[in-house]
């Protein structure tokens, strides 16, 4: 009888708690005061005062619309920024195939395994890109480790081009991308109720079809979450390329770094520049849209 | 070892008694000296049971005693460490669960909530490449069959508990599996709705004729729904038989009190020429019934159902052959439908008797001095744990 009762009378959870994630408390959403007015003084402000700087330098407000459309029209920047697109698409693609199988792991790891995966995962992070970029040079050039190994064990002929191309600058971004896409798909897997693997399992499907039909649809958020951030920071992406890249691997960012510091052409990279933060906001407006952030959070 | 066919009926088992056909019927599911070990404790330790074509099984104990991991066993999710399993009189234990064809119903349903109702019903059909048209038609009947049609093409999300639960029930039974198996399916449920699917789970179950074993910790859902309950203890099986069977010739102290309420009254035996003794802790001496099974062995475990128990004024208590303590009425806690009575029978001993709530019964209170009676039939002499 008191079994009975107190079974009956476990709470179950899961329906408040999500409720409360979703609705906070009004009474401290002043603790978040502090963050929205770092926000504005060190990134809302001087973004308007930029563009008010430019528009002033370029001649008002007609005139810098003007410049904006001629910029968009000329050779260079439409190919930078189809370029730039495509090469965050790519890499995009490539953080997902590296990402996924790691996330995986790390989903299910405990203890130590999973201590180790998160280090090497974040580590990385404590440690300046350009170094990580120089690191990633040592390997992959054609005296690189990489490419001697290769000779020495006679595998090819001739060192492969593996830098100062896309494919270096592929290499190099995914890898400086990948924690975003990691750490997103970990969190979207873990939320995942692994019964429903197992009931698929019961059902009779093989881990396969288990994969494809539940667990793949039900991390796909965490896919689409991760590839909205990676996309968006490869976007901005400057050093990496520049580095890493051939003399056809031109970003947008790279032309807009080439108009300040070559010809001082402010109001002509205020355009560029105004062009990608447009880019950037559609694309963080359909990010938004399509993801729920407290789902990912919780 | 407690190997139990479909049970001979046994003169107390009445109405609940299972149907005839089910006595001939061949076993569904048999287990033989199952063991697993965790971590040095024996989670299962020799499982040993027949399950008979369309029974409703109930594996039930307190948490620990192995129920559901002897049905994770029989799902294939965990493997035995020795012992077999037979489905239809085939070894199926090295099978992966994939190619054990059972059903199953979890705990927290486990439906894919990507899916909507009706994909998830399909899905296992799906897996079993079912023909499209197939698919449908089945998906439908196993939706009216659990009263989901109209909502067919919601996400789980959006139904209520009791109808997610549904949804689970027409997944596992949709694909016609020979066993499915249930894992608490209705833990998550309010005490209300809870009752209320134990009936529509029980009928679908008889419409069906599905074999069926049920994992649970409420001895009342076990009751309700069961041909056979099995009562498990420490990874052991303490008792398997029909819910009235073992309600009213429990064969341990543990069975026994884990359907119901229970006195236990701790004793010795004196064997007599004429008759057998029972003396309890405090020196009271009972007659008992001749052929009463008893332990082996000095001491013993006097059994007995409260509800068995009257109360009558001293003195007042009908002759003939019954079971008779006098005593003091130490608490009276009235329950509505009962009226339950601590009765001090000396030293330690309080015997529990409940009072149907009926006009014309003598109302005790507290310090009266009354005789507890019960007929003989109803004493049982367990082992004394």
């Amino acid at each position: 009888m008191s079994r009975a009762v107190a079974a009956a009378g476990t709470p179950t959870p899961a329906v408040p708690l999500a409720a409360a994630a979703r609705a906070p408390d009004s009474r401290i959403a002043w603790l978040g005061l502090p963050l929205l007015a770092t926000l504005l003084v060190v990134f809302v402000l001087p973004l308007i005062w930029f563009f008010v700087r430019v528009i002033g330098e370029s001649g008002g407000i007609g005139a810098f619309a003007e410049l904006t459309r001629h910029t968009l029209s000329t050779g260079a920047v439409p190919q930078a920024m189809v370029l730039t697109l495509w090469t965050s698409a790519v890499v995009t693609a490539a953080t997902i195939f590296v990402a996924y199988p790691m996330a995986y792991v790390l989903s299910q790891a405990r203890g130590l395994l999973f201590s180790l995966i998160i280090l090497c995962v974040v580590l990385p992070y404590f440690t300046s890109i350009i170094v990580r970029t120089y690191a990633w040079m040592v390997l992959l050039g054609s005296q690189g480790l990489i490419n001697k190994v290769l000779l020495g064990l006679g595998l090819i002929g001739t060192p492969l081009p593996l830098l100062y191309n896309t494919v270096g600058v592929v290499i190099g971004m995914t890898y400086v991308l990948l924690p975003y896409m990691v750490l997103t798909l970990y969190a979207a897997m873990r939320s995942i109720d692994l019964n429903l693997v197992r009931a698929a399992f019961g059902m009779g499907a093989s881990g396969a079809y288990a994969f494809w039909r539940v667990f793949l649809p039900l991390s796909m958020h965490g896919v689409l979450s991760g590839s909205l951030i990676v996309f968006i920071l490869a976007l901005g992406f400057f050093i990496t390329p520049a580095l890493m890249g051939g003399p056809s691997n031109i970003t947008i960012a790279m032309l807009i770094e080439r108009e300040v510091e070559l010809s001082m052409n402010w109001p002509v990279a205020g355009a560029m520049s105004l062009v990608l933060l447009a880019v950037t906001l559609v694309l963080y407006a359909v990010y938004t849209r399509f993801t729920d952030l407290q789902r990912m959070l919780r | 070892m407690l190997d139990t066919h479909a049970p001979e009926c046994p003169t107390a088992a009445g109405p609940r008694a299972p149907r005839p056909k089910s006595a001939a019927a061949p076993d569904k599911l048999v287990l033989e000296q199952l063991r697993k070990n965790y971590q040095g404790s024996n989670a299962v330790d020799d499982v040993s049971m027949r399950i008979p074509t369309g029974q409703f099984v109930s594996m039930i104990g307190p948490s620990g005693s192995g129920k559901t991991t002897t049905l994770m066993m029989i799902a294939g999710f965990v493997p035995p460490d020795s012992g077999r399993i037979l489905l239809d009189g085939k070894d199926i234990t090295a099978l992966t669960p994939q190619s054990r064809g059972l059903g199953m119903v979890f705990q927290n349903y486990a439906l894919f909530p990507h899916l909507t109702v009706s994909q998830n019903v399909a899905f296992p059909l799906e897996i079993r490449r079912t023909p499209r048209a197939e698919i449908r038609e089945r998906v439908a009947q196993a939706l009216e069959m659990v009263r989901l049609s109209p909502y067919a093409e919601r996400k789980p999300q959006a139904l209520s508990g009791g109808q997610q639960q549904r949804v689970a029930l027409a997944r596992a039974i949709v694909f016609r599996p020979p066993v499915v198996l249930m894992d608490e399916p209705l833990g998550a449920l309010d005490k209300n709705l809870r009752y209320q699917m134990q009936v529509e789970i029980k009928e679908l179950q008889q419409r069906l004729n599905t074999t069926v074993v049920y994992v649970t910790h409420d001895q009342e859902e076990a009751m309700n729904m069961s041909d056979l309950m099995v009562i498990m203890n420490g990874g052991r099986i303490e008792q398997v038989g029909a819910p009235r069977e073992i309600y009213e010739q429990p064969r341990t102290v543990f069975a026994g009190k884990f359907l119901g309420e229970a006195n236990v009254l701790l004793g010795s035996i004196e064997s007599g020429a004429q008759a057998s003794v029972f003396i309890t802790g405090a020196g009271r001496r009972l007659v008992l019934a001749p052929g009463l099974p008893r332990p082996s062995g000095k001491t013993a475990a006097l059994f007995l159902r409260p509800e068995k128990v009257m109360l009558e004024p001293i003195g007042g208590a009908a002759g003939g052959v019954a079971g008779r303590l006098p005593g003091i009425v130490r608490r009276v806690s009235f329950l509505g439908h009962i009226v339950r009575y601590g009765v001090d029978v000396g030293e330690r001993d309080i015997l529990i008797a409940d009072v149907p709530n009926t006009r014309g019964r003598p109302v005790h209170v507290v310090g009266d001095a009354v005789e507890a009676e019960w007929p003989l039939e109803d004493t049982h002499l367990l082992e004394a744990t």
